[in-house]
């Protein structure tokens, strides 16, 4: 059942989109939220789902994946179609009790519905696509100029790759210790709320003495080979544009360019 | 009636991503009560998985296990149940330990079968001297403890539930000689005293050759041996093939006799080694 927590998960693989610089992949997804936003009418909605299907198809990451991904927000997706079925001003459909249904809250409600999951797979598509610390690494670069305003740029995305690099460890390790004390009878799957809350502890307590034991270890580890911050640090693998990268933002720019013109005709 | 048998048994690991992989497969065997079953292998052979199957933490893909006949998948109620008369101390199970006292912590399998007080009181002391967990420590944070010190507690936490099989992975890793050496006495002495079947996954060959009666070996999720610690030590040269060592005495026993002296086969501990060369110089044959 943890294994089922996808967040931050890289799919290893060699397509296009596996290749792409990670701040390409970075400014794309902008540029795709953009776009997305953009959307309005039946037409920019279909020009995005055939864009983010069109990628999806590139990057070879399966499908399944994307809609495992989508899995935990489901609640969230479920409800907003349905406050915007019912809430939405427009020419009557079907009335229900005291809610009225209009063909523009069921248009509405599909828009919302799509808006969300292809926000989704573009960013879940960004962490399938490329590995934890090339993503920390190209923002640390993107981010570079706010050094000079005093950010602690390195810092933020040492402390990021970190953490996304002890997701999975913290997961297996929690797995670990979930395993051993079912050995023991411990019971997670039954009871009240209460109940199944307190059967937690024994998770909970292994986990954070040895999440801070990890951490000492780690600091220690880190010191012992001279870290010192982001100062004249050099890296092994030099980030570099190459000519992908440029089609590929070009082609980023020009989605969202088209979206800009196709909300000004209002399709 | 063996206590445990293990049928037709495969697992696949991520079935369905790109992290696909069979763990073990086709594993069959049985294990009578009493036995003291080794069992070793090279990391990632499977062991571990393998033992997780005995106290249905994991499901199989494919075939079963039985527990005095009975099939421990059966139903929720009995893979739940299994997990009281199956046993299973994990590597540096010291990690699990997470209550407020020792006593606390060794009581909570015997708390979770739902047990009377006396009978959890009981089970906690008895627990804690077969491990050799003094009773001074019973209120002492187990967090305060040393690592072996720990270690013990946790193995006692297992065996407070009475199980029909112990199932230990690797249960000296980490430890000095000394704990190591009183930890095995200690875990003899509870297999002797309460009649209980234990299964001993290990690297340490002189350790499993000394104190199992039989050994079943694996290799990239099979069987690949499974008899007395006599017949799998005589097969040496297969056991390093799988990168696997034979104990000491062994080792020297197959170099005198690479030599030319005519010293029997299966020679796997200290005591028979020393018996072997003081007959050979009994019997006056010329050794050097």
């Amino acid at each position: 059942m943890l294994k089922d927590i996808t967040l931050g998960q890289y799919f290893p693989g060699d397509s296009v989109v596996h290749r792409l610089d990670p701040r390409t992949k970075l400014i794309w997804v902008i540029l795709y939220i953009v776009a997305l936003f953009q959307a309005t009418g039946p037409v920019s909605y279909g020009v995005m789902v055939l864009a983010t299907a069109g990628i999806v198809g590139l990057s070879h990451v399966p499908p399944k994946a994307l809609v495992k991904g989508l899995k935990p927000v489901i609640i969230i997706i479920a409800l907003t179609a349905v406050l915007n079925l019912f809430y939405t001003d427009g020419t009557p459909l079907v009335q229900v009790w005291k809610l009225t249904v209009t063909y523009e809250g069921v248009a509405r409600s599909c828009f919302v519905v799509i808006r969300i999951v292809m926000l989704i797979c573009g960013t879940f598509l960004l962490t399938y696509t490329t590995a934890p610390v090339a993503l920390t690494d190209g923002l640390e670069l993107l981010l570079g100029p706010l050094k000079k305003l005093k950010v602690p740029v390195h810092e933020m995305s040492m402390m990021m790759s970190m953490a996304l690099r002890f997701i999975p460890t913290l997961i297996e390790e929690t797995d670990k210790i979930m395993s051993a004390q079912k050995a023991r009878g411990a019971d997670f799957e039954s009871g009240n709320l209460i109940q199944r809350a307190k059967a937690l502890l024994p998770i909970l307590v292994p986990l954070f003495v040895s999440a801070f034991r990890r951490a000492d270890e780690l600091a220690i580890a880190m010191e012992s080979r001279c870290y010192h911050g982001g100062e004249g640090r050099t890296r092994m693998k030099q980030l570099q544009f190459a000519g992908l990268d440029y089609g590929a933002l070009a082609a980023g720019v020009l989605l969202a360019a088209g979206m800009i013109a196709l909300r000004v005709f209002g399709l | 009636m063996p206590i445990l048998r293990i049928h037709g048994l495969t697992h696949q690991y991520s079935v369905g991503t790109p992290f696909q992989n069979t763990a073990i497969e086709g594993i069959d065997f049985s294990i009578e009560p009493g036995q003291f079953v080794g069992l070793i292998g090279h990391t990632g052979s499977g062991k571990s998985t393998l033992i997780q199957h005995l106290n249905g933490l994991l499901r199989p893909t494919a075939g079963t296990v039985y527990y005095e006949g009975e099939d421990i998948f059966a139903s929720k109620a009995a893979t739940r149940d299994v997990k009281f008369r199956v046993g299973l101390v994990f590597q540096y199970p010291e990690y699990q330990l997470f209550e407020e006292t020792v006593y606390q912590d060794i009581a909570f399998g015997p708390k979770n079968q739902k047990l009377s007080a006396e009978a959890v009181d009981a089970r906690v002391r008895d627990a804690a001297r077969f491990v050799g967990v003094e009773e001074n420590w019973f209120e002492k944070s187990p967090l305060d403890l040393s690592g072996g010190q720990k270690r013990r507690v946790a193995i006692a936490g297992v065996i407070a539930m009475r199980p029909g099989v112990l199932v230990l992975d690797e249960p000296t890793a980490g430890l000095d000689p000394e704990a190591r050496e009183s930890l095995f006495a200690n875990i003899e002495a509870y297999r002797k005293e309460t009649g209980s079947t234990v299964v001993l996954v290990t690297h340490s060959m002189d350790d499993i050759a000394r104190i199992a009666d039989r050994l079943i070996v694996m290799n990239a999720g099979h069987i690949v041996m499974d008899g007395t610690p006599e017949e799998v030590f005589s097969r040496a040269a297969e056991l390093e093939a799988i990168g696997l060592t034979v104990p000491e005495p062994t080792k020297i026993a197959m170099e005198l006799k690479r030599l030319g002296v005519p010293i029997t086969d299966a020679i796997y501990t200290t005591g028979y080694l020393r018996k072997a060369i003081l007959k050979l110089a009994e019997g006056g044959a010329a050794v050097c």
